[in-house]
């Protein structure tokens, strides 16, 4: 098969064809879209979606769903927050910690009660989402994270780094290559693939299934986590009522837009970044066109249908190739 | 690897096991020779698949021991069977479809630490090596989706390789197989016994135990009854120790009421499907329809029912030419059809047996369109002692059931709607051979009744018992009519198979 065959067959050749004509067309319409200042907006808006997106990812491949990252988001972002405001002398290392294990300690809980009493883990996280951001509120006496409580290098993170481009986005385009080499490359990794591919198969096989579930929703709330810190960076606040309430729709909408099965053991570190992209280019290109910010949602809900079915048929049209090469 | 002669590979002593208070298996004691290729048969529920299971980690026995090579083992799950070199593959080869072929052959295998790096180079290499050693061509590197259940197996098998198993159990493995698979795979059974690896063979086919296994053990109720070589007993010794009775053979009943043309059909003709299919069936007689699978047999039921129709052709029901385009215009004909495929187009799993029996009649459990519950128990309740169905409760979801029962409980739906045809495809596939008279006894009252019947099957004893006259297709044509007096296997098997050009074309002259 030659390269250009593979290539245009690969699931993340169709995001890129449309993350190209979206940008085209919106660029028709408005030239100063294709700018480089769109390009330093779109990269600084992504990081945050793009390190969710990762965690969630992995628990997709798993045949999971994770609804409670924007919860772990507040929470993380709340904690960290405190530490930054009642702790200024301690190092700053301490508040990304904080912000990432207590990520970890949350989603640790989801994949405990999923995989213990062998819950769906939709009806799961569709609980602790709730139950976490109620837990915020406690933690954070509902009082709000000002502006003067984050230190000035966490601000400066969503600004610059000694090699120009803002930290938060080398943060996450480091998380995708990590991701990228985990699942590629371990042995854990490619059991996660396993799992979601077939899950009666996978102990059958002498796969772990409870670990490594456990292990990607831990993954996946360690992630939450550390986009805390991104939020506090990139907004300078966090509130309890609304830093991440909603951030967990649009996070599953940039994994599914990539080519994420939501049946599991299919999608890509590569077709996530897309997805990621073109909700960042999306983002940007509404106020651009002057579209009003209330459009914003139903926009992104008929993105995501759009990309199911585009998915769906383009899968029977493969496997049916499939079927007909198999009889040739 | 023990060398032969040092004694079995495999000793189990006093094995039992219990699900919920339920003895599935009752002391059982059997061993396993090196370099051996053993059966192990009885009904379904007799217990083998269960022992298999226990060898392979998937159970756990409630009590005995099992001696591996002479020193006691602890299977305790599917990891420490791998470690011990004992494979099971399972009756629908378990696989990761968006994994490929080559990921498919190693994964979960023992002994790979979570963070062990994936070399993708040295994969591909292995999976290669492996399928050159089983002489099968298989891309390695495409994903496991797509590949028939016969290349599926073969990556079983390979994958049985890849971790050097002596034990390989093969649950029912020919089930899904066409004769030519099934030969393909016995000739890499006997490689792997000449290697003096020791294989496990679980199969309803007794033609195919004799034509591969060494030796037989017979499970029944739980219990083992014998272990013995297989030439040592007879297809009928075999049979009376399963179903611990003789098997009365069926007595058909002649064709003396055999009347007029219920169902014809002629010249149908679906491109890529069948081609010029014609014939009769005429009321209180049973055609057989032979032929290998894939020949077409399903799809001209299926197209006489509505589910796919013929693109020409017509189908007439008593004299009167009829349009079927979809399933409920051949209900509203008299029409049943008794699928395949129980799993995808028979049952509705979920649901409990008096509603699966009641589906094909709404009107007489619910005449003002609301169901009326009494009505619907007592028509389930009395299709369960007609036919014999056992079940814990009307209540129950049918796939609770045994396959038998389940298909026991089809049936009832559309003997209920009071069909004058009667389509049956595969009707006793995976059912234990007691059950399976009762099946016929149930079919030849059927026509006796007056129903015209057309029974698809591949098992050629059972189309030889059952039918009237036999039809055979061979690659989407109607290739031999065979009336019941000249039938024999061999006819139907020259008919059956494809071969270039010599089919005398009888059929067409029925219609």
């Amino acid at each position: 098969m030659s390269l250009v065959r593979r290539l245009a067959r690969a699931r993340e050749a169709g995001i890129l064809v449309m993350l190209v004509l979206f940008s085209l067309v919106v660029g028709l319409i408005e030239p100063r879209f294709l700018s480089g200042e769109t390009v330093r907006i779109v990269l600084l808006a992504i990081p945050l979606i793009m390190v969710a997106a990762m965690g969630e990812m992995m628990v997709l491949l798993a045949r999971h769903v994770d609804l409670s990252i924007g919860s772990i988001l507040g929470f993380s972002a709340i904690a960290a927050g405190m530490v930054f405001r009642d702790h200024p002398e301690w190092p700053l290392f301490i508040g990304f910690a904080v912000a990432i294990l207590s990520g970890a300690a949350l989603g640790f809980v989801n994949g405990l009660i999923v995989t213990l009493f062998r819950l769906p883990s939709i009806i799961v996280t569709l609980g602790t989402l709730s139950l976490y951001r109620g837990l915020l509120f406690i933690l954070s006496g509902s009082k709000q994270i000002d502006p003067n409580d984050i230190p000035e290098p966490i601000i400066r993170m969503a600004q610059t780094s000694p090699f120009g481009i803002p930290w938060i986005v080398i943060i996450a385009f480091g998380v995708a290559l990590a991701t990228w080499l985990f699942l590629t490359f371990t042995q854990v990794g490619r059991q996660i693939y396993a799992i979601g591919s077939n899950p009666g198969a996978a102990p059958l096989r002498g796969i772990r299934v409870v670990p490594v579930t456990i292990l990607v929703f831990t993954l996946s709330g360690a992630l939450a986590g550390l986009a805390g810190i991104i939020y506090a960076a990139r907004f300078g606040y966090v509130n309890p009522g609304i830093t991440g309430v909603g951030f967990e729709f649009t996070v599953i909408a940039a994994v599914v837009i990539g080519g994420v099965s939501i049946n599991g053991g299919i999608g890509s570190v590569a077709g996530t970044m897309l997805g990621v992209l073109f909700l960042g280019a999306v983002q940007v290109a509404l106020p651009i066109l002057g579209v009003s910010g209330f459009w914003q949602n139903a926009i992104y809900g008929g993105i995501i249908l759009i990309a199911l079915v585009i998915d769906r048929t383009v899968r029977a049209g493969g496997i049916r190739g499939l079927l007909a090469r198999g009889t040739a | 690897m023990s060398t032969p002669g040092t004694g079995p590979l495999v000793a189990a002593r006093g094995i039992s096991k219990s699900f919920g208070g339920v003895e599935v298996l009752r002391n059982v004691d059997l061993d396993l020779a090196v370099g051996e290729i053993h059966a192990l048969l009885g009904e379904n529920g007799a217990g083998k698949s269960t022992f298999a299971k226990i060898l392979a980690g998937v159970h756990r026995p409630t009590q005995g021991t099992i001696s591996l090579a002479g020193s006691p083992v602890e299977i305790g799950s599917p990891i420490d069977a791998q470690r011990l070199g004992i494979t099971l593959i399972h009756q629908e080869p378990l696989s990761f479809p968006d994994l490929s072929v080559a990921e498919n052959l190693v994964i979960g295998q023992a002994g790979g630490a979570p963070l062990k790096r994936v070399r993708w180079s040295e994969l591909a290499e292995n999976g290669k090596r492996l399928m050159s050693l089983l002489g099968v061509a298989i891309d390695v590197r495409q994903p496991m989706r797509g590949l028939s259940i016969a290349d599926q197996q073969m990556v079983e098998i390979a994958r049985a390789l890849a971790s050097d198993s002596r034990l390989i159990i093969m649950d029912e493995p020919t089930a899904a197989l066409t004769p030519k698979e099934v030969e393909m795979l016995f000739v890499i059974a006997r490689r792997l016994r000449a290697e003096g690896r020791t294989i496990v063979f679980i199969s309803h086919r007794l033609e195919e135990v004799r034509a591969i296994c060494d030796r037989v053990t017979i499970f029944r109720d739980g219990e083992k009854i014998e272990t013995a070589p297989t030439a040592s007993l007879s297809d009928a010794d075999i049979i009376r120790r399963m179903i611990g009775r003789p098997l009365g053979e069926f007595i058909h009943r002649g064709t003396s009421h055999v009347g007029a043309v219920a169902l014809s059909v002629s010249g149908l003709t679906l491109p890529g499907r069948f081609e010029n299919i014609s014939f009769d069936v005429r009321k209180g007689e049973i055609v057989g329809l032979g032929g290998l699978v894939g020949a077409g047999r399903t799809d001209v039921a299926r197209a006489i029912f509505g589910v796919a129709p013929a693109a020409s052709g017509s189908i007439a029901v008593n004299g009167k030419p009829v349009a079927i385009r979809e399933p409920t215009d051949a209900i509203a004909n008299g029409i049943a059809f008794v699928p395949e495929d129980r799993a995808i187009a028979g049952i509705f799993r979920t649901l409990s047996v008096e509603s699966n029996i009641t589906a094909a009649v709404p009107d007489r459990i619910a005449p003002h369109g609301l169901i009326r519950r009494a009505a619907e128990k007592a028509i389930g309740l009395e299709q369960v002692r007609k036919l014999r169905i056992r079940l814990a409760s009307l209540r129950q979801p049918i796939g609770e059931l045994s396959g038998g029962n389940q298909q026991k409980a089809i049936l009832a739906r559309w003997l209920l709607s009071e069909p004058e045809i009667l389509i049956l495809d595969e009707p006793t596939r995976g059912i234990d051979i007691g059950v399976k008279a009762e099946f016929y006894e149930m079919i030849g009252d059927l026509a006796a009744a007056g129903r015209a019947i057309l029974l698809i099957s591949s098992e050629l004893p059972e189309l030889l018992a059952l039918s009237n006259r036999i039809l055979v297709m061979c690659e989407g044509r109607l290739t031999a009519e065979i009336p019941r007096a000249e039938a024999t296997q061999e006819a139907i098997m020259q008919a059956a198979v494809p071969r270039s050009g010599v089919h005398s074309h009888s059929a067409g002259a029925a219609a």
